[in-house]
């Protein structure tokens, strides 16, 4: 477990707050007087996961970081709904790199401040799923191998949403995108062989690597905290569910990655030099088609004549996952 | 400002972006009217006080509380708690345990003698109440806190009528009932005792600006059976209000009590405590046709009484009765067999049920009387003018909470008749159902129960049998409450919001939306565990 939940307190740690719980026992996000480090006012579609993860996230590691933070950015809809000059949101000293070269502009941060001797200003680098586990791969495997004193955020929505839908290594199978049309035999994307990149960033043996969604705030804060306790090389990849590229509701986004987690669709764990050290186990285990249901990306799996095999297929994939990261509760727990 | 090369503008804040005119839909903050409340026949505002008991504070709880309910030592022990049957956690796991964490407040109230706040301003106008049953304390204790002066006068002896005098000790110790009612007495309600009322036209003379009738139902109903000379048949009411006798009702060692209702149960469970050796229920239906509440028969089996169920009883020997086997027809309705067997039985009570006796009304022009009950409108008024009735006496459903939800009822439209106004009812919210909440917010927490005398001490004392919780299972119980339809600030909206266009006002003061940023996603809505957002389409 990265923190310690509390029990019976009506909503325990579930909610964002607790009135009956004491203040230093809350979330940052309860506070009146978070950092917002993304404030209002960003073009994000309504409802967009990642808007919201971002703001999560960076106002974490700007509570741990006392508020010296720089961000590298890549391109993509974070910067883009962020960034339209002249104006931003953040509130943060923060670089818009290129789309495959964030993890390489954080190290030369980094480097910069280690030279001036700034130990207490930390660098923080994030982008999408395309420009981090496509086009930025590279320079963020460097950055992992040398052991750059660098916090990645990589904000996973399963596309190229910026660019309007498309298809990005972390796009799920089945998934319809705008080049992964829902037609021909197997409509969708291909079932490939997977591209987990918090699995190849442990493979790197890097101090920390962790997993998380935007439906487990409590779990992301401690997460973020703890990776800032930490010098080198880290990596948190966030599930945050798009209502555009998904075609959800704007209301669900939420729902939707609480689905992810509780489906076993996607694991939530934490992890220190390459093994696993905790893991957020599923508290009402459900199939995957509660999950698929609710997204247009899915819909050609439903309808009159259901995609039976495609499903039970995806629902091999999420009791995969749950066997190897040991995402069912224990009992009694 | 000297602005880098290729730079021509100034940087901007976001701010400056409204992304309000984006929205389709707005929330909205509302309160929902929760089912508890809704079940409650006293209306209590129950999610009200358990937040309040939710943090500890159970002095504010039981203040929150007693602004419908002036009982809630007694109502956490003889009510039979529809507040439960409503309440939302069922569908999570079980019911919370409102009437428990409600006895706690009572008993605590008593322990720590907290008192009422004090009455509003005196009117000047003067209230008769007729009865110190629940109806007439709730009525006398509304109108008071209203400024009205009450005046309750009783034909008995002691206040409290059924509780007093129907409901057994085991279940309603008397220092509880005394307590609450001495409390009433310091608050300003005035009991005259043995002061019976014969005629209400007559009050209305003697300087009352209004009556409020509660006279309960006390006349025990009969069954036409052949019975010696020699057999003693008894009416249940008389049993029980025996008890509170210096003597005790003999009964014999074997004893047979008649009927199906909650009163029956009572009767064979006091009779086995004075001694009885046998103490048989007859009725002439199912288990699932009686009238008393399966917790009741339970309770009865445990202890040892048995029933006899589809029997009637036709006649009634020196030393025993003759019973009739009775079977169902398609209707479900029971038919005599013709089958017989003999009962030893030194004792008959009959607990068919109760009658108002309605005589003080005699001379009462314009009262309608149906089924042998007062009939009353929206605001409990009679049709005289200025009288109003409400318990036993003018309801079907007869139970104390239902007793004290009508005197509040009456107080309201006296109070409103008092002032030449026309009674009218505050608007109720909507109801939070389940599905207008997320209960996956809500951590897993298994009911408290409550703990239960042993039972050679229940067989043959009087003492109580529900134990009550304490401090530490009372609060667990009061945070299992979700808060249905209620905001209790757990942040998730101000939390959830990616434009942050919800504004955090601070403890007590709840939320506010920022509609210049507010885009109208909706995920507060979704996510508000308790339903306290409501989404509303855009006039334009
Ligand atoms: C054995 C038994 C057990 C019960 N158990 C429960 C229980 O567990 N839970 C529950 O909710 N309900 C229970 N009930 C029902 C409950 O007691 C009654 O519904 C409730 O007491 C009715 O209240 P009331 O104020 O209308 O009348 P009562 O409580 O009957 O009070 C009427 C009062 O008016 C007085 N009075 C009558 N006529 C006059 C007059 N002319 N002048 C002056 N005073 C007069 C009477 O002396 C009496 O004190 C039980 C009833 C019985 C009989
Ligand atoms: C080198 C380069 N190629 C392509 C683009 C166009 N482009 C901008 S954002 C984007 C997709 C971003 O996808 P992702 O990183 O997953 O972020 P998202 O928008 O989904 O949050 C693309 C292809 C670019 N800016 N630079
Ligand atoms: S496309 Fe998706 S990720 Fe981009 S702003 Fe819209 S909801 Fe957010
Ligand atoms: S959970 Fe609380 S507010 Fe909701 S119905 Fe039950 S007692 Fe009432
Ligand atoms: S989400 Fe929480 S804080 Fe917001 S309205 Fe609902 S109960 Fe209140
Ligand atoms: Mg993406």
């Amino acid at each position: 477990m990265s923190f310690q939940p509390v029990k019976f307190y009506q909503t325990g740690t579930f909610t964002v707050g607790n009135r009956l719980l004491p203040p230093e026992e809350r979330s940052v996000q309860a506070s009146a007087r978070r950092f917002n480090s993304i404030n209002s006012g960003h073009r994000a579609c309504q409802g967009c996961g990642e808007a919201l993860g971002a703001r999560y996230a960076i106002d974490a590691a700007m509570e741990a970081a006392d508020g010296q933070i720089i961000a590298a950015n890549a391109t993509g809809c974070l910067e883009v709904f962020s960034t339209p000059y002249p104006e931003t949101s953040w509130q943060i000293p923060w670089i818009h790199s290129l789309f495959g070269n964030t993890a390489a502009v954080a190290t030369g941060v980094a480097a910069a401040l280690k030279v001036k001797g700034k130990r207490d200003v930390r660098v923080v680098a994030q982008g999408g799923d395309g420009g981090t586990t496509d086009i930025g791969f590279g320079c963020l495997s460097g950055m992992f191998e040398r052991n750059d004193d660098v916090l990645y955020i990589c904000y996973d929505n399963g596309g190229y949403m910026n660019t309007g839908v498309q298809r990005s290594s972390a796009t799920p199978p089945a998934a319809r995108t705008a080049t992964t049309m829902a037609v021909g035999p197997e409509p969708g994307n291909v079932f490939g062989q997977g591209k987990f990149v918090p699995a190849i960033a442990m493979a790197h043996d890097i101090p920390y690597v962790a997993t998380a969604t935007v439906a487990d705030l409590r779990d992301l804060e401690a997460k973020v905290s703890r990776a800032m306790e930490i010098r080198g090389a880290r990596y948190i990849h966030i599930l945050v569910p798009c209502p555009l590229g998904w075609g959800t509701a704007s209301h669900d986004t939420i729902r939707m990655a609480r689905l992810a987690k509780e489906t076993g669709i996607f694991p939530v764990f934490e992890a220190e030099h390459g093994e696993i050290k905790s893991v957020l186990t599923i508290r009402r285990p459900l199939p995957v088609e509660e999950y698929l249901r609710p997204q247009k990306r899915y819909a050609h799996l439903f309808g009159k004549n259901p995609a039976v095999e495609t499903i039970a297929h995806i629902q091999a994939l999420a009791d995969r996952n749950i066997r190897k990261y040991r995402l069912q509760a224990r009992r009694g727990s | 400002m000297d602005k880098p090369f290729a730079i021509t503008l100034d940087p901007g804040s976001s701010l400056a972006n409204h992304t309000g005119s984006w929205r389709t839909f707005r929330p909205e903050y509302v309160d929902r009217l929760p089912p508890c409340n809704v079940a409650c026949p006293a209306g209590e505002n129950i999610q009200a006080w358990l937040f309040h008991a939710e943090s500890g504070d159970y002095e504010a709880a039981w203040r929150s509380l007693v602004e419908n309910n002036p009982l809630p030592a007694i109502m956490g022990r003889v009510c039979y708690h529809p507040c439960e049957g409503g309440c939302n956690r069922q569908h999570v796991d079980a019911a919370v345990g409102i009437n428990s964490v409600e006895r706690f407040l009572g008993d605590e109230a008593n322990k720590q003698g907290w008192k009422f706040a004090p009455p509003a301003a005196a009117t000047g106008k003067r209230v008769l109440v007729v009865g110190s049953g629940p109806a007439g304390l709730s009525a006398a204790y509304h109108l008071t806190r209203m400024g009205h002066q009450a005046v309750i006068h009783e034909a008995a002896p002691l206040a409290g009528g059924m509780m007093r005098f129907g409901i057994p000790k085991y279940r309603l110790p008397r220092e509880v009932l005394d307590a609450e009612i001495n409390r009433l007495v310091e608050f300003g309600v005035e009991i005259q005792l043995q002061t019976k009322v014969d005629d209400v036209q007559q009050a209305l003379q003697d300087g009352f600006d209004a009556v409020f009738l509660g006279v309960g139902a006390h006349i025990a109903k009969r069954a036409y059976i052949p019975a010696g000379d020699a057999n003693k048949v008894l009416d249940a009411v008389a049993v029980l209000r025996g008890m509170e006798d210096h003597h005790a009702p003999l009964l014999g060692r074997k004893v047979v009590v008649y009927g199906g209702g909650n009163t029956a149960i009572d009767v064979a469970r006091t009779a086995k405590r004075l001694g009885a050796e046998e103490s048989i229920i007859v009725y002439r239906r199912t288990r699932d046709k009686m009238p008393a509440h399966d917790f009741e028969v339970e309770e009865a089996l445990q202890e040892g009484i048995s029933i006899k169920w589809l029997s009637t009883i036709k006649e009634a020997g020196e030393s025993d009765i003759m019973v009739e086997k009775m079977a169902l027809d398609d209707k479900g309705f029971p038919q005599p067999t013709g089958e017989f067997e003999r009962i030893e039985a030194d004792s008959v009570v009959l607990a068919l049920g109760q009658d108002a006796d309605l005589a003080l009304l005699e001379n009462l022009p314009g009262l309608i009387v149906e089924g042998g009950m007062i009939q009353v409108d929206g605001g409990m008024m009679t049709g005289h003018p200025g009288v109003f009735a409400g318990g036993d006496m003018a309801g079907s459903e007869r139970t104390v909470t239902v007793a004290v939800g009508h005197g509040k009822k009456a107080a309201r439209a006296i109070d409103a008749w008092l002032r030449g106004a026309a009674y009218a009812p505050a608007e109720k919210h909507e109801v939070a159902t389940i599905e207008r909440m997320n209960p996956w917010y809500y951590s897993d927490a298994p009911k408290t129960m409550r703990p239960v005398l042993d039972i050679i001490r229940r067989q043959s004392t009087f003492e109580e049998v529900l134990g009550g919780l304490d401090e530490n299972n009372a609060l667990f119980e009061a945070r299992r409450c979700m808060s249905c339809g209620n905001c209790f600030e757990c942040d998730n909206c101000y939390g959830v919001c990616p434009d942050n266009a919800v504004i955090k006002l601070g403890p007590g003061k709840r939320f506010r939306f920022n509609f210049d940023y507010c885009k109208g996603c909706g995920i507060c809505a979704t996510e508000c565990p308790c339903g306290a957002i409501r989404m509303v389409a855009e006039e334009n």
